[in-house]
């Protein structure tokens, strides 16, 4: 029971930013004193990306542009990128928060969240850039029928409608705590800027929005690092032997703890983070903003070398913070180490700023991590948008047979209602444990989204009538394993025990999609089934040899 | 059209030699990172004693902790290798493959 406690309780320290909206963050929040120091950099911030998207606005004119910037983001650039939506800031607090109480499973949980990309790199990067073009609905459905693109579509808004949610939530808990401002006001903020970049400046600005923040995100940290190891001389040994010193679970801090001593937890853990990365539409979507498939290799290069970097800064952070702030009582409630961190367990890595550079430092990085929600809030708003207008309207109810200009009228205007939708949704979940959200989001899109586009990829039998099966057993399965869960059926519901004994999905959702997708494709006797397995052949040479993938519009 | 292109460069002995070279070149490298990777995590769920042990007598370095950061400096350097050699090797082959299929059509 602990035990599993102790599970979620990681899990939303992970994995987006549940961390924020987590245990740790629900309930009475005090307001904190307003953070002008914070408030004037993220102003300096907000005007920058403004004038990037003012820019962005003139080179914004086809879909292309407005989808994939064109094709035009080199790989260096989109390696920044991606990171910058990988490192959500859930990543920066909820990471240093738990290096800072449980030590190496911290580490632990870091290798999970880096391994899916070399993964992504080997299997799936260069046939994603050498089929898609806007969305990985256009691969999936490249030889199947328009009902499968429609099916991919929907499981992209399931992913993107919860990850916005946990991202709202843990924005306007965050704002809350870092800058002083009412919980609504920062709600509206988040949404409304999220609004402008993305209209009016599509996928340039939001890229650009991404490596500025990355930079940022990059630089702060390392910063703050650098600052708080050369008090100990930069050596690991000096640090770790004052560190066991101190910390409540002395020499085992560097030992797994609790968290994963469960095989079937781990597994699934292992799984869901791995192959769910390889599922998030905001993520896939980046692979088409590249010219071919070099650029979309060395993007999966950089990235994983900026996200490697910075989880390893992230784990010392921690244990720096350990020794830097654990031990000054100006940090806890009524000056007690024993007692709770002053605003929240998630606070640590703001307390080490201001512990190793003063309030400058601390605004700085709080700037940076508004800077960070935004973002990734972006991105996600972008992607929930090209489903809604590139793959439903334009493809399946127009058919293919609608301008440019009408499909990016529609897309801003589905922007438009993403943003006012999680406005609404943000509002509406303050006061709930929301901490599942994100496990349903990665859930979701392990179990429907991978096992369909890597199949796709992949499977010369895989048909329409499997793929189908497959995309929409996955999400049931998913969502019903996480609302049995405790997360949802005992924490949200009030039920006293859970149906479904295990937090993570899935280890047990995946193999049922992969399943589904198998028998219903080769029972598939139907001439049209028959149709699609030829044209595979097609699609593979295109898929290895990149010919006629849709190149850089300029 | 596109088809009897598709077609042509499907018959070109070259794509073979591509799809066989990079295929088995890329499972191996996917291969070696989900063993490494899912065995790492069940020493973790069985052993977790083991990885708490230093790596010498007296040293403040665990095991765990230094497998750990070995294997994000191996499996990055693994996404270097496949990228220098599929940006490379691969890719010029790819390169000659689609020219030979477009002199075909001339």
């Amino acid at each position: 029971m602990i035990k599993r406690f102790t599970t979620a309780l990681a899990l939303l320290a992970l994995s987006g930013m549940a961390a924020a909206a987590g245990p740790a963050l629900q309930g009475d929040i005090q307001t904190q004193p307003t953070n002008w120091h914070a408030i004037i950099m993220f102003i300096i911030f907000v005007t920058m990306t403004m004038g990037i998207t003012y820019w962005a606005a003139g080179r914004t004119k086809s879909t292309a542009d407005f989808y994939t910037a064109g094709g035009g983001i080199t790989g260096f650039q989109n390696g920044l990128a991606i990171a910058g939506d990988y490192m959500s800031a859930a990543t920066l607090l909820g990471l240093t928060a738990m290096t800072f109480s449980r030590g190496y499973d911290a580490y632990i949980y870091m290798m999970a969240f880096f391994a899916g990309w070399p993964i992504i790199l080997f299997l799936m990067a260069e046939r994603l850039r050498n089929l898609g073009r806007f969305t990985f609905s256009d691969i999936t459905s490249y030889r199947l029928d328009p009902s499968v693109r429609t099916m991919a579509a929907l499981s992209s808004l399931v992913v993107v409608v919860f990850y916005l949610i946990a991202q709202m939530v843990g924005a306007g808990q965050l704002i809350k705590l870092l800058f002083g401002l009412e919980y609504n006001v920062a709600i509206f903020a988040v949404g409304i800027l999220m609004m402008v970049y993305v209209t009016v400046g599509g996928m340039v600005a939001t890229t650009w929005v991404q490596i500025i923040k990355a930079c940022l995100l990059l630089f702060g940290g390392t910063l703050v690092l650098i600052l708080g190891f050369s008090q100990f001389g930069f050596s690991l040994t000096t640090l770790l032997q004052k560190v066991t010193a101190v910390h409540k679970l002395g020499t085992s801090i560097m030992a797994p703890g609790s968290l994963l001593s469960d095989p079937v937890t781990a597994l699934s853990l292992g799984l869901g983070l791995m192959f769910g990365t390889a599922g998030l539409p905001h993520i896939l979507m980046r692979f088409f903003t590249v010219g071919n498939a070099k650029e979309a290799r060395k993007s999966v290069l950089y990235a994983s070398g900026f996200v490697g970097f910075f989880f390893n800064v992230i784990f010392l952070m921690g244990l720096v913070a350990v020794l830097l702030v654990g031990q000054d009582p100006q940090y806890f409630e009524g000056g007690d180490i024993k007692g709770a961190l002053i605003g929240g367990g998630n606070m640590v890595a703001m307390h080490l700023a201001h512990a190793v550079g003063g309030n400058l430092l601390l605004g700085f990085l709080a700037a940076v991590a508004f800077a960070t929600i935004l973002a990734v809030v972006s991105g996600l708003a972008l992607a929930g948008a090209s489903a809604i207008a590139h793959d439903i309207y334009a493809r399946v109810i127009r058919k293919g047979e609608c301008t440019d200009k009408e499909e990016i009228k529609v897309s801003r205007m589905a922007t438009i209602f993403l943003g006012i939708l999680a406005i609404i949704l943000g509002i509406m979940f303050e006061k709930m444990n929301i901490a599942f959200m994100v496990g349903l989001a990665f859930g979701v899109a392990a179990a429907a989204n991978f096992p369909v586009l890597i199949l796709s990829m992949y499977w010369k039998g895989l048909t329409t009538r499997g793929a189908l099966w497959g995309g929409y057993s996955g999400v049931t399965s998913a969502v019903l394993f996480v609302v049995f869960s405790k997360s949802v059926w005992v924490d949200v519901l009030h039920n006293a025990a859970p149906l479904f004994p295990y937090t993570q999905p899935a280890l047990f959702a995946m193999p049922i999609a992969f399943l589904c997708a198998y028998v219903f494709s080769v029972t598939d006797s139907s001439a049209r089934a028959t149709k699609e397995r030829e044209a595979f052949e097609d699609q593979y040479v295109r898929a290895q040899t990149g010919f006629g993938a849709s190149g850089a519009s300029h | 059209m596109s088809s009897v292109i598709y077609e042509r460069l499907r018959r070109n002995p070259k794509f073979d030699e591509l799809v066989q070279k990079r295929g088995s070149f890329a499972w191996t490298l996917a291969a070696i990172v989900l063993i490494i990777f899912y065995g790492f995590f069940m020493l973790i769920a069985f052993s977790p004693k083991m990885l708490g042990q230093p790596i010498a007598e007296g040293s403040m370095w665990a095991i765990g902790y230094t497998v750990e950061l070995v294997m994000f400096v191996f499996f990055w350097l693994l996404t270097f290798v496949y990228v220098r050699r599929a940006n490379g090797e691969f890719d010029d082959l790819t390169a000659e493959i689609i020219k030979e299929a477009q002199k075909e059509t001339k």
